[in-house]
């Protein structure tokens, strides 16, 4: 099959890779361009840990054709640290022990950055709704919603 | 319709460690040239915070600072040998064999200081900070960095420890049949409310309170972290979870994320937990651990919690809707029970 030519912006740098029609764009990240903190759960959208921000809006990569990206941009767990620093999010997610395992804590950070980029103060029902489509399978939900609260602007979340 | 609320109760002594024929972890420590360590175990971290505890216990033990210890696992082919992550025993078992091992590694560094210092090594302290000093006299001192740098290139000493921990084979007494398959328990009692519609048969979670009686909690953040989460686990086996929702036939069973039911963010409720901390004589630093213990308390806590809100017995996993709402028309109602 031939392969077709795809550029996008990856963290805010221009990407150019060459794909087989079908390529899913988690394959596409972790596999051509070598970005692995999307990760595979499940491959058909039901756990989240593969969620990645299109155009800033929170996306399924592995239910997303590769070539739909073409000229868009993409956002990866990998690119939302700040310089040599944490992102908020991240920070809390330490500070408030919000991550066991670690095989959610990807998507659950992509998630909550969705969130906090269109609603900076969201309720705690707002921030569950966030993260519904992700499954954290060590159950530590109360840690992670309790983090993306702590991460709103100011640590000032609403009840 | 309507929705009746119900209390249940369950108590648990969870035994830390199994026995079937010997429980035994090994454990080895060493140290570069640089002065940091390295911890060599089989065991897994499975998300638990065993690393991390192992990381404390041997950071500890040898008088170092805890950010020069790193702690490799998980290759079972190369690293000594471990029974695994199981059965509650990572901390216990684990966490001796690691205390062993850093202790005997220790007293190599110890040596190796005091003849750098030309002094006796039973005259030497750590300061935890990452130096070696006579004790009374802290500007007689040496950093483990240099240590491990004079045992490595001048004496030829590795710096290094040998460690495990096994809890022999219980015999059984052939008269009664007993024997003492752990060497210590740990203890949890919760209180589970809820929620169940009669006519859906519907379990919702209300609340939880509970207390877990685990020994030294060695990290209480972890321990939280490891108790929160696993109480849901129980919730889940207790109401969702099942390969075989009509076992023992295999009809009907779930296939992805969306028919294997597992708790959401939107189905968890308050948990007040209370860590109470009794040390166990054979434990590192007196931990045992909360493991398994985290989940298995909720299981009869939410049945009997059903039981009290509707009046029915179930005792066949999960509690699942079709189940409560069989069970309530075979009794003709719901027949809440008196509030304790």
């Amino acid at each position: 099959m031939a392969k077709t030519a795809l550029q996008f912006q990856h963290n805010g740098r221009d990407v150019a890779i060459f794909v087989d029609g079908g390529t899913n764009l988690l394959v596409a990240l972790r596999e051509l361009i070598g970005d692995m903190t999307p990760k595979f759960g499940c491959g058909q959208g039901g756990c989240g840990t593969c969620s990645v921000l299109i155009d800033g809006e929170l996306h399924l990569s592995c239910l997303t054709l590769a070539e739909t990206v073409a000229g868009r941009s993409v956002e990866t767990l990998d690119g939302i640290k700040e310089g040599p620093n944490l992102h908020p999010l991240q920070r809390a997610f330490a500070d408030n022990f919000a991550a066991q395992c670690g095989y959610c804590t990807p998507g659950m950070l992509m998630a909550a950055k969705a969130l906090l980029n269109r609603n900076p103060q969201p309720s705690r029902a707002e921030v569950v709704e966030a993260i519904s489509g992700n499954i954290c399978r060590c159950t530590g939900y109360e840690p992670i919603i309790n983090a993306v609260l702590a991460a709103a602007s100011g640590g000032r979340a609403r009840a | 319709m309507t929705r009746h609320r119900g209390r249940g109760i369950a108590s648990v002594n969870y035994p830390i460690g199994m026995n079937l024929g010997g429980d035994p972890s090994q454990a080895l420590v060493h140290s570069n040239p640089s002065g940091k360590f390295t911890v060599a175990l089989s065991s897994i971290d499975l998300g638990q915070g065993m690393k991390s505890v192992t990381r404390q216990i041997c950071a500890e033990t040898l008088g170092v600072p805890v950010e020069d210890v790193y702690v490799d696992t998980a290759d079972s082919d190369t690293g000594p040998h471990c029974m695994g992550s199981f059965a509650s025993r990572g901390t216990h078992r684990v966490g001796n064999a690691v205390m062993a091992a850093a202790r005997e590694a220790r007293g190599v560094m110890m040596e190796a200081a005091a003849e750098e210092l030309e002094v006796n090594a039973a005259d030497l302290d750590t300061d935890g900070r990452g130096n070696i000093h006579v004790k009374g006299a802290p500007h007689r001192s040496i950093s483990t960095k240099d240590v491990a740098i004079a045992a490595q290139f001048k004496q030829g000493k590795t710096i290094s420890g040998r460690g495990i921990f096994l809890v022999p084979l219980s015999d059984v007494d052939p008269e009664t049949g007993e024997m003492s398959p752990a060497t210590c328990y740990a203890h949890a009692c919760l209180v589970a409310e809820v929620e169940v519609d009669d006519e859906t048969g519907e379990v919702d979670m209300v609340r939880m309170d509970s207390a877990y009686e685990l020994g030294r909690a060695l990290n209480p953040r972890l321990v939280e972290q490891q108790l929160v989460g696993g109480a849901w686990m129980g919730v889940s086996h207790a109401l969702y979870e099942t390969p075989e929702p009509y076992y023992p036939e295999p009809v009907h069973g779930p296939r992805d994320f969306v028919e294997y039911l597992m708790p959401g963010p939107g189905d968890i409720c308050p948990h007040d937990i209370a860590v109470l901390e009794r040390p166990a004589p054979d434990g590192p630093f007196g931990a045992k651990g909360p493991g398994e213990m985290c989940a298995n308390p909720v299981l009869p806590a939410v049945a009997n919690a059903i039981f009290n809100a509707v009046g029915v017995r179930i005792d066949d996993l999960p509690i699942t809707p079709e189940k409560v709402l069989r069970a309530i028309k075979a009794q003709g109602g719901a027949r809440p029970q008196p509030r304790r």
